[in-house]
């Protein structure tokens, strides 16, 4: 049953992947990468990782995707208009795809069985957050913190 | 006798379960979740039908005239006319809108808005949906209805609606903020993301009286009123309504909607206002507990519903009493007053978790809160003179 559930979210996924990548208008694609994103977070829910799933729509559902919808309409005059290829960005992609799948070919299989793992609860994900990775919680802390004034600091009105 | 009226709607659902006896495990699974789901929709659905007829009941009486009253008795069956006549109406869709996206919109906004009510508890073992960060999941489903408000703004291709999904993301954004910070005081006091354990943190009664809800500490009441303005907001109903303007945008994102889908626009509305209603009483009014020892005899969920119902009073109350507001106003008052105050819960609760959780913790708690809410009013004064008017031309 979970691995019907798997081809079936991975079809979805990687047809909405697809559509992001294609689709004419750019607000289509934006929509369609929502939903390649929703499909991701699925994967998620599938391993039992219900927290990192949570967070992922609600971070990119919620902030990023609206970011870009608003980046797309605040920018741009021809948002209904058709947009052409774009070649550096292909060359960008299979650049990308090449050097993934090279790392990923190079990588030796690990044949051991996976280790037994606990079921990742949101309190176990706290408590490592808070003992043994303070530090660089308070340093995203800390850099979420100066973007947000830098973001303040930038639409703020000129005194003259 | 009363814990079985108690778990009558559990019992009835392990009742119809044992029918399918000999089936397979994701078999039974998947007949719960149906009958999880089936009850819920029509819980809610009889619920949206009802609360649609006595807020226009209660709105008339507020403004001193009678409201629907020629539908069957009392006008109770006006949502079945306004149901029929929604059906029957033509679907317009505009020649120049993006029809998929168009089409899509409501679906999406009503699908969000019942998702959220699924890990609401209703009653003692009656949570439709048992999740360990269910608080985060009703949060991560309510933030994609802002995508589904801005689908429906653009895809109508109408100035109007795209001003009106502007305004409605905006401010649901501004506001979203506060609405998560001020679900952490209770996440921090009781140490977990689930519903069902935030109730059962709030059992008992101190002093065999008062229970030991929440909102009777000075951190909780402060973060269910800031909860409850910015639920408000997020469910765009008045005196925040302005997405949906009659007097500026026609209708906002709603425009070009006519027929079952401006239904289902209403629909998503209601349903997104029981969600958070519901969690609020979840949060801070002791979920499905009785607020008296003396009443545990009535069942869980009908002190939930109770709850509810007071919470939705409160909000057509609001709706009938106070004017729209600016969207500047919206905005000034989501970051410069209810921001800070929903910071200042957090270290409340901190301060009263710290100090012993007894009557020392609650008099510290309410000095923090007390000092930051005189600091901020004084802030945002703004030292304005208001005289009597002086009628130049009009004597």
């Amino acid at each position: 049953m979970s691995s019907a559930a798997f081809v079936l979210i991975a079809i979805l996924t990687l047809a909405a992947a697809l559509a992001a990548a294609t689709l004419q208008k750019l607000m289509h694609a934006t929509l369609s990468f929502a939903v390649a994103l929703v499909g991701v977070a699925a994967f998620f829910f599938l391993l039992g990782a219900e927290f990192v799933g949570l967070v992922l729509v609600f971070v990119y559902i919620g902030a990023v995707a609206v970011l870009i919808v608003f980046t797309i309409l605040l920018t741009r005059r021809d948002v209904g208009k058709d947009r052409g290829a774009n070649w550096s960005g292909a060359l960008l992609a299979v650049a990308v795809f090449g050097g993934l799948g090279w790392a990923v070919f190079k990588t030796q299989s690990v044949a051991i069985a996976a280790p037994h793992i606990r079921a990742l609860t949101v309190k176990r994900i706290g408590e490592a957050l808070m003992t043994s990775y303070v530090w660089p919680l308070q340093c995203v802390g800390l850099l979420l913190t100066a973007a947000l004034i830098g973001a303040l600091v930038l639409v703020m009105e000129e005194k003259r | 006798m009363s814990k079985s009226v108690d778990q009558i709607f559990v019992n009835a659902k392990q009742w119809l379960l044992s029918w399918l006896m000999p089936a397979p495990a994701w078999v039974l699974q998947i007949a719960s979740s149906l009958i999880n789901i089936f009850t819920l929709l029509a819980v809610f659905l009889t619920l949206f039908a009802l609360m649609s007829v006595l807020e226009r009941k209660i709105l008339g009486r507020i403004q001193n005239r009678y409201g629907p009253n020629r539908v069957g008795p009392f006008g109770l069956l006006q949502p079945v006319a306004d149901g029929i006549k929604m059906l029957i109406k033509e679907d317009i869709v505009p020649a120049r809108a993006d029809k998929l996206v168009h089409f899509l919109a409501p679906i999406l906004i009503a699908a969000a808005a019942i998702l959220a009510l699924g890990v609401v508890p209703y009653g003692r073992n009656m949570t439709p949906f048992t999740i360990d960060g269910g608080i985060l999941f009703f949060f991560a489903v309510g933030s994609t209805t802002e995508l589904a408000v801005f689908m429906a703004g653009w895809g109508s291709n109408n100035k109007f609606s795209m001003l009106g999904a502007m305004r409605a993301i905006a401010q649901m954004i501004s506001y979203e903020l506060p609405l998560i910070i001020t679900v952490l005081p209770v996440v921090m006091v009781v140490g977990s993301l689930t519903p069902d354990r935030i109730v059962a943190a709030q059992t008992g009664y101190t002093l065999g009286l008062v229970p030991r809800w929440f909102v009777f500490t000075p951190w909780g009441a402060t973060a269910f009123i800031l909860f409850f303005v910015s639920g408000l907001v997020e469910s765009n109903r008045t005196p925040f309504d302005v997405p949906e303007g009659e007097s500026e945008i026609v209708a906002g994102h709603m425009t070009e909607y006519s027929g079952f889908k401006y239904a289902t626009f209403f629909m998503a509305e209601y349903i997104g206002m029981f969600a958070i209603t519901g969690l609020a009483a979840t949060l801070f009014l002791g979920g499905w507990h009785s607020p008296l020892s003396v009443l545990e005899f009535i069942p869980s969920y009908v002190w939930f519903f109770t709850k509810l119902s007071a919470l939705l009073l409160v909000y057509v109350w609001l709706r009938g009493t106070l004017p729209r507001t600016r969207i500047d106003q919206i905005m000034n008052f989501a970051w410069k007053f209810i921001l800070p105050m929903s910071f200042t819960c957090v270290i409340a609760a901190a301060v009263w978790h710290y100090a012993g959780r007894g009557l020392r913790g609650w008099l510290w708690s309410f000095v923090v809160i007390a000092i930051v809410y005189t600091a901020l009013s004084m802030l945002l004064d703004t030292q304005r003179k208001f005289a009597p008017r002086i009628y130049r031309f009009a004597e």
